[in-house]
């Protein structure tokens, strides 16, 4: 812990960045001030990808430390640190969030400064979730993004927005108050809630019962942030009524959260109970994907298709994770290989979700903005009247289906690979998914929006704006580049998944 | 016993003042003609203000378990008296436009104030059933009154009126519990009942149909006062009818007044029974914060969500006295996570109940929905409420969660898991019927042609410190724990574990 604390500032310099939005009086003034300071900030966390070296960095190490003790009376710290785990989602969370409030500039225009400040707000706490290091801290950031967001819906969203607001906050809440449960429990029963102690230590003097209770309690908020069948009802209601950029945040980010919540918290804390459950969290995590994929296929909601595509995508991380949970002490080196492949496709797959759902959400935004509607049988023949739009909606769709050479492919193809080495009649099932997705974003947007006969209510319907195509290029350009050349994310999370598999043997 | 004046008046410095304070308030009244002078709010302020020191100079001077008589000054009395002051100091800032745009009596309402503050504080101190009883009934005696200060206004009376014959029914059922215990331990003072039943277990067994009863009056009349289901009955009403800060005081002043007399009567008396008055409050604290939060979700007047969103706080904070455990460090011993839980509560329900005075106070109102647009009409009043209404839900960083945090610990750490689930799980249904006013708020466009609300210097001054009690206790607990800490001795006829 030497020189300046750039965790603390990078976390909080969007609350500093909204402190300022209050202050401004202008609306050119504010979103011209939120575009610099969010690429400021995206600026800052690309620094921090460069500046970590998580192949430097032990099991259980981490980069640019920070400790100081917040509230001795109940040994809490604010403890900040990063890994190959969490640099990857700062970075992204930097970007999406850069791009979406960029995006926003040109939609927004209504009660501009309020919206300004809640999405560098909510900022604050998705920064807050992968830096902190300290259970307590990691708690108040996990809340602290519930308001934001519950107001981004509300306000800006679509006609239902009200109901997907506090049906989001509400659900998300339940899981997340289990978990408060499960942290109290944990330091009553080892005294600390320090993320980087609580690994390997003995949990309520060996416990099952209790050490069961625990995890699953933890699990439910994560499972619901992920969100993973059954508890995922909450996602469709929230991601179609929230704004474009509220969209783009949840699918790309918050739904990450969960996720990361597996691999800081579950996997290293619990991993013997986590390996007497991992054929529950399999089979969910399987559900999820066919069920994602099957619903997604029966919308005609673009906008909801999308939607349920994030449960049966995030399935495939979630089947990575499993299964590398379901082998604990084994030597072979073999076995070792395919647990670290199929959590490195988990991670990836974050990433490459978080790139192509962000522009599939984008450009159902683009969509929407022109032709009021949503419907997937209203459109059709749009190909010839606006080609780029059709360009970069192919790009996506083909990255989301996981053709090759793009990133969502690379990330099955992890997932898989480790997942069929360790649970492989699990993983069997869950290939199904991948087949219900090509034809489901085939079928449904290529064929129903840009092909077969034009209708003639759209021949005057304006393509793709500067400003537009701005905002999605630089998510094709990367998740073409890391589907063709996916080694900088691999090399950088890999040096964190061996660290974290270490912790957990 | 020696009878030391200097040092009975410095330990009962600050019900010396109170009294003082409200004698020389009441002679005041009669000879001020003017009904807006700053002379009565500002001569009570005063009162108030060096009982609040005098208080607080015990905590510092560090007077421990001194037994006077009937009363205790030991730190949990330490503790009760600030709170008790510190709710009163909140509630006249925002008292004195309310009452005067009201009434033309104005200055029996700063008396009425200063008695009932003082009430609350002797109820905390009080270490013996007699001084506890009279403590009590003065407690419920100045309520009434106060609740029923609007003489004009039809439902103020009803509510008083209401108030008057359940406080009368649960004072009785009260009397007759400690009548009960008297005749079992031939003893009113709180210790020697106590060690009256360090006697061998064979022998308590024998008084099971004597003590047993008397501690489910005890229950009943105390509960009354805390608002336990199922004796909140009065608590809606009376919240409508009353002035706004009265409410206010009723649901934080002679609420922990309430917590106060629990635990001396609980821990203090009849830690024997422990078995027994343990079972016995997780499921008063099960049922209240169940049916105060359902009953909550359906209530379109503010003062009426409050009063059930109050009767649900107090189902959480009573999860502590339910967790007590003694001896067991802090935070874990569930005592001192009540304590905890009411300054967090203290800032947060005062607040909002400001608020809501603001409000009226500006608009006439007090329905829901015509809260409607108020980010547009005063967007720091309504930025203020949702972090009241944030803490009250018990959502980080907020002093609510703080509160929260060390009622559930305690709970996890005595091994209650389904009661700390069932308070989770209330605090979640709460989120619902605290988001709706929010979202009336921010969600709603303001009815056309409404104005921007103002409020008044001292009601502005009163939710300014109210606002940064709830985020300071959020982001920095550590003295309010430690305080917590310090408070949770009192006098106690057993040596600790």
């Amino acid at each position: 812990m030497n020189g300046l604390p750039i965790l603390s500032i990078i976390t909080f310099a969007p609350l500093v960045a909204a402190l300022v939005v209050l202050l401004l009086n202008n609306e050119r003034a504010i979103k011209t001030w939120s575009v610099v300071s969010s690429f400021v900030i995206f600026l800052l966390t690309l620094w921090l990808w460069f500046a970590v070296d998580p192949k430097a960095l032990g099991p259980g190490e981490f980069a640019f430390l920070e400790e100081y003790s917040w509230i001795p009376a109940i040994n809490v710290f604010y403890r900040m640190g990063v890994d190959g785990l969490s640099v990857p989602l700062i970075t992204l969370t930097g970007l999406l969030t850069f791009l979406s409030i960029f995006y926003s500039t040109y939609v927004i225009n209504h009660r501009v400064k309020e919206y300004f400040f809640l999405f560098l707000f909510l900022e604050v706490g998705m920064f807050g979730v992968f830096t902190s290091l300290d259970y307590f801290l990691f708690y108040v950031f996990w809340e602290i993004g519930l308001v934001p967001m519950y107001f981004l819906i509300g306000i800006w969203g679509g006609p239902r927005r009200e109901y997907a607001a506090i049906k989001f906050f509400i659900y998300t809440l339940a899981g997340s108050v289990l978990m408060l449960l499960a942290i109290l429990g944990l330091y009553f029963s080892t005294g600390t809630f320090d993320l980087t102690a609580l690994p390997g230590q003995e949990l309520f003097g060996g416990n099952f019962v209790l050490k069961s209770l625990a995890f699953w309690g933890i699990f439910l908020a994560f499972a619901i942030k992920v969100p993973m069948w059954p508890f995922h009802t909450w996602l469709p209601d929230a991601h179609v009524e929230a704004p474009t950029a509220g969209s783009v945040i949840l699918a790309g980010i918050l739904l990450k959260l969960g996720g990361y919540g597996f691999l800081r918290i579950l996997m290293p804390i619990f991993p013997d109970v986590f390996n007497a459950y991992w054929p529950v969290v399999a089979v969910l995590a399987v559900i999820s994907i066919v069920y994602g994929a099957l619903v997604a296929m029966a919308q005609w909601d673009l906008k909801k298709l999308i939607a349920y595509s994030s449960v049966n995508h995030m399935g495939y991380a979630m089947l990575g994770i499993a299964a590398a949970a379901a082998t604990l002490n084994s030597s072979d080196p073999a076995v070792l290989d395919s647990r670290a492949i199929a959590v490195n496709g988990a991670i990836f797959q974050f990433i490459a979700h978080g790139l192509i759902t962000g522009a599939l959400f984008f450009l159902v935004g683009v969509i929407y903005e022109r032709a009021h509607t949503r419907d997937l049988k209203a459109f059709g023949g749009l190909g010839a009247v606006v080609p780029k739009y059709y360009a970069f909606m192919a790009a996506a769709t083909f990255a989301s289906l996981g053709l090759p050479g793009l990133a969502g492919f690379v990330s099955e193809f992890m997932v898989f690979r480790g997942a069929f080495a360790l649970i492989p009649y699990i993983a069997a099932i869950g290939v199904l998914g991948i087949v219900l997705t090509a034809a489901m974003y085939l079928w449904k947007i290529i064929q129903m929006v840009f092909l077969g006969p034009l209708n003639e209510k759209w021949k005057d319907l304006p393509d793709m704006h500067w400003w537009e195509i701005a905002t999605l290029t630089p998510l094709v350009i990367l998740f073409t580049l890391f589907g063709v050349y996916p080694k900088p994310i691999l090399d950088y999370v890999n040096a964190g998944v061996v660290a974290l598999l270490d912790l957990m043997s | 016993m020696q009878i030391n004046w200097a040092d009975t008046s410095f330990l009962l410095a600050p019900e010396i003042l109170l009294t003082v304070g409200a004698l020389i308030v009441l002679v005041l009244d009669l000879l001020i003609e003017d009904d807006t002078s700053p002379v009565l709010p500002g001569f009570t302020l005063l009162a108030l203000v060096s009982a609040f020191g005098a208080a607080a100079a015990h905590l510092v001077t560090g007077v421990d378990d001194v037994a006077l008589f009937m009363f205790a000054a030991d730190p949990l009395t330490h503790f009760f008296r600030l709170l008790g002051i510190g709710t009163a100091l909140l509630v006249l800032l925002v008292s004195v436009n309310y009452v005067q745009a009201r009434s033309k009596h104005t200055g029996e309402f700063y008396s009425l104030l200063l008695w009932v503050t003082l009430a609350v504080v002797l109820v905390a101190g009080a270490h013996d059933l007699i001084l506890l009883y009279l403590a009590f009934e003065f407690l419920s005696i100045t309520s009434y009154v106060l609740v029923g200060w609007l003489r004009d206004d039809a439902r103020s009376n009803e509510g008083a009126m209401k108030y008057l014959l359940f406080g009368a029914i649960s004072s009785a059922l009260m009397l007759y519990g400690m009548s009960l215990l008297y005749g079992a331990t031939g003893t009113t003072r709180l210790t020697e009942i106590a060690a009256f039943f360090t006697i061998p277990e064979t022998q308590i067994t024998g008084l099971y149909s004597i003590v047993v009863p008397a501690l489910v009056f005890l229950l009943a009349g105390i509960g009354f006062k805390i608002s336990l289901v199922p004796f909140h009955q009065w608590a809606p009403d009376a919240y409508e009818g009353a002035p706004t800060p009265v409410a206010a005081f009723l649901s934080v002043g002679s609420k922990s007044a309430g917590f106060a007399v629990l635990a001396r009567v609980l821990l203090e008396a009849m830690p024997a029974f422990q078995e027994h008055w343990t079972s016995l409050l997780v499921v008063l604290s099960i049922l209240t914060m169940t049916l105060g939060n359902l009953v909550a979700l359906r209530q379109t007047n503010m003062k009426r969500l409050l009063a059930y969103s109050s009767i649900a706080q107090a189902g959480y904070i009573l999860m502590g006295l339910a967790a007590y455990s003694a001896g067991a460090t802090f935070p874990a011993d569930g005592l001192s996570g009540v304590l905890i839980y009411l300054v967090a509560y203290l800032f947060t329900n005062v607040g909002v109940f400001i608020g809501a005075v603001i409000f009226e106070q500006a608009t006439g109102s007090v329905a829901i929905s015509d809260y409607a647009g108020l980010i547009r009409r005063s967007p720091w009043l309504a930025f203020t409420f949702v972090v009241f209404f944030l803490s009250l839900a018990g959502l980080p960083p907020t002093a609510g969660f703080v509160g929260k945090l060390a009622v559930f610990y305690a709970t996890v750490a005595k091994g209650l898991y389904f009661l700390a689930i069932i308070g989770v799980l209330n605090s979640v249904v709460s989120v619902y019927y605290y988001f709706n006013v929010i979202r009336q708020m921010f969600f709603m466009p303001a009815p056309e042609g409404a104005e921007r609300v103002r409020m008044p210097a001292s009601m502005g001054l009163a939710l300014a410190i109210s606002f940064v009690g709830t985020l300071l206790i959020g982001f920095y607990p550590e003295p309010f724990l430690n305080l917590a800490n310090m408070s949770r001795d009192f006098i106690s006829a057993l040596p600790l574990l």
